[in-house]
């Protein structure tokens, strides 16, 4: 489980994100939802230590990540996946490269083990016989899944996705979602998605958090998310033509 | 002064949570043929020609009644190992690998490639740079050796073919009041400046911000700064090691 509690950060005077606190269950797909510029990706990389917030405190399972020893974040990161927006694959590495990784900088398995597991994870994200190819001959959606591959390798307990679809056609977009939840459930791990996409939100938020302008404005799960009279999550949930239509209609 | 502090926080951040020894023995060699063996072919054709050039020049300006023909070899080495090979190479090298360090850590920075890294808990000055780094001091002192080399060659033949110059004269030159130091002192230089080109390089493509136009600056900041401290490294240490212990 993950605690964050009064996060607040700004840059060059402007804040971005004022005092949010939440909570990510073990075994849960964890959704921040909000429009760009919500806050929604600092708001994760506070969490997992990419930027340091002006306040606040988060706590991994218990353990104090922002102020404790640089021992303890490491330990903690360690136990980190975070798939990228871009998928922040190593272009100099193939895919096999890329998703041995972690094992190769963080654990000492011999060489077949580390193989036997890239082929497992390759094969459950849907590309096996592809660890030969350079991430430059992937399509978006191959990247999102060698992302995925790659956070699971080192049996993370924490997974972190920044817009796993943006980028992607629906149907690739959803499928990436269906991975994601099917891995988090599978492996019981404490999955957050950062996402504004509808589909994302209507299909696999266990939990979610609606952020607007840097201020949590909303939390509950994808079942109440259309039933709240909250006017800035009404807005960011039906601003899209197909969703005013479907309002209409219903 | 801001930006200065930080680049020393950013240097010794490379030696808290390093990574394990094999890790730098590969990424070093990895850097070395990157870094080293990429710029021989550079290294090779300017050195040529400078020391063709040198020693035409040297030729036209020592003519006078009395024998000065071993001067151009006595000059083109001195010329050559105290200032030519380590200085001038410096800033050849700081244009080419300078700006391909900077390059290569800002699309980095830009594209999440170090963020991947840091979220995984590795130390990414220590595994990115300080390869980056070791591998300029073993390579660039080398390359100096081989631009010293070269230089020197290329005037003996230049000497020899254009402004009829003796080899044996030439060669009186390159012995005449040779003093090993000079080789030393040109060796120390190396080192200090493929510190210098390495680290600010490196600093200038670590911490970018924004995006492609951004890994363009960095670059061209990583090439001007390097060019800066070079210059005035040279100048110190020359104040420092040459002057109080050589006279020429």
């Amino acid at each position: 489980m993950i605690e964050f509690q009064h996060i607040s950060k700004a840059f060059e005077g402007k804040t971005v994100l004022d005092g949010v606190s939440g909570k990510f269950d073990q075994g849960k797909v964890n959704l921040v939802i909000g429009a760009s510029g919500a806050g929604k990706s600092v708001l994760i990389k506070c969490i997992v230590g990419l930027i340091h917030p002006e306040q606040g405190r988060v706590t991994f399972d218990g353990r104090d990540f922002m102020n404790g020893a640089s021992d303890l974040k490491v330990s903690v990161r360690r136990e980190i996946g975070m798939l990228f927006q871009g998928g922040a694959l190593f272009d100099s590495k193939n895919v096999e490269e890329n998703v041995r990784f972690p094992l190769d900088m963080l654990t000492d398995m011999p060489q077949n083990a580390k193989l036997e597991r890239v082929n497992f994870c390759l094969q459950r994200v849907g590309l096996s016989n592809t660890n030969q190819k350079m991430p430059s001959e992937l399509s978006g959606g191959m990247k999102k899944r060698v992302g995925i591959a790659r956070a699971i390798v080192n049996n993370s307990k924490y997974l972190f996705c920044d817009e796993p679809n943006s980028g992607l056609d629906p149907k690739t977009g959803l499928l990436i979602d269906e991975l994601i939840q099917e891995i988090t459930y599978e492996y019981n791990l404490t999955t957050t998605v950062v996402t504004h996409d509808m589909n994302s939100v209507v299909s696999m938020g266990d939990y979610i958090l609606f952020i607007d302008q840097g201020k949590q404005v909303w939390e509950g799960t994808s079942d109440d998310v259309f039933k709240v009279d909250v006017k800035s999550l009404q807005d960011f949930l039906f601003a899209g033509g197909l969703m005013r239509r479907i309002k209409a209609q219903t | 002064m801001k930006g200065i502090g930080r680049y020393f926080i950013f240097l010794h951040s490379m030696f808290v949570n390093r990574e394990n020894f094999k890790t730098y023995v590969g990424q070093t060699l990895n850097e070395c043929i990157a870094i080293g063996v990429n710029s021989v072919f550079i290294v090779v054709i300017v050195s040529l020609f400078i020391g063709a050039v040198m020693s035409i020049q040297v030729y036209y300006n020592l003519q006078s009644p009395f024998p000065s023909d071993f001067l151009v070899g006595y000059s083109v080495r001195n010329m050559s190992i105290l200032e030519m090979s380590p200085t001038m190479m410096a800033l050849i090298f700081a244009g080419k690998v300078g700006s391909n360090i900077a390059g290569q850590l800002g699309s980095m920075r830009i594209s999440e490639q170090i963020d991947a890294l840091e979220v995984m808990g590795i130390n990414t000055t220590s595994y990115l740079v300080l390869p980056k780094i070791l591998a300029a001091f073993i390579t660039y002192p080398l390359l100096v050796i081989i631009s010293a080399f070269l230089a020197i060659y290329s005037g003996l033949i230049v000497a020899e073919l254009v402004v009829s110059v003796a080899p044996e004269d030439y060669i009186y030159g390159l012995r005449f009041k040779f003093n090993p130091y000079l080789v030393r002192f040109a060796l120390y230089k190396s080192l200090f400046f493929a510190f210098l080109i390495s680290s600010i390089s490196a600093y200038r493509g670590f911490y970018i911000s924004g995006g492609a136009m951004a890994v363009g600056k960095a670059s061209t900041r990583a090439v001007t700064d390097s060019c800066i401290a070079i210059l005035l490294a040279d100048y110190i240490l020359t104040q420092l090691l040459l002057h109080p212990y050589v006279n020429i």
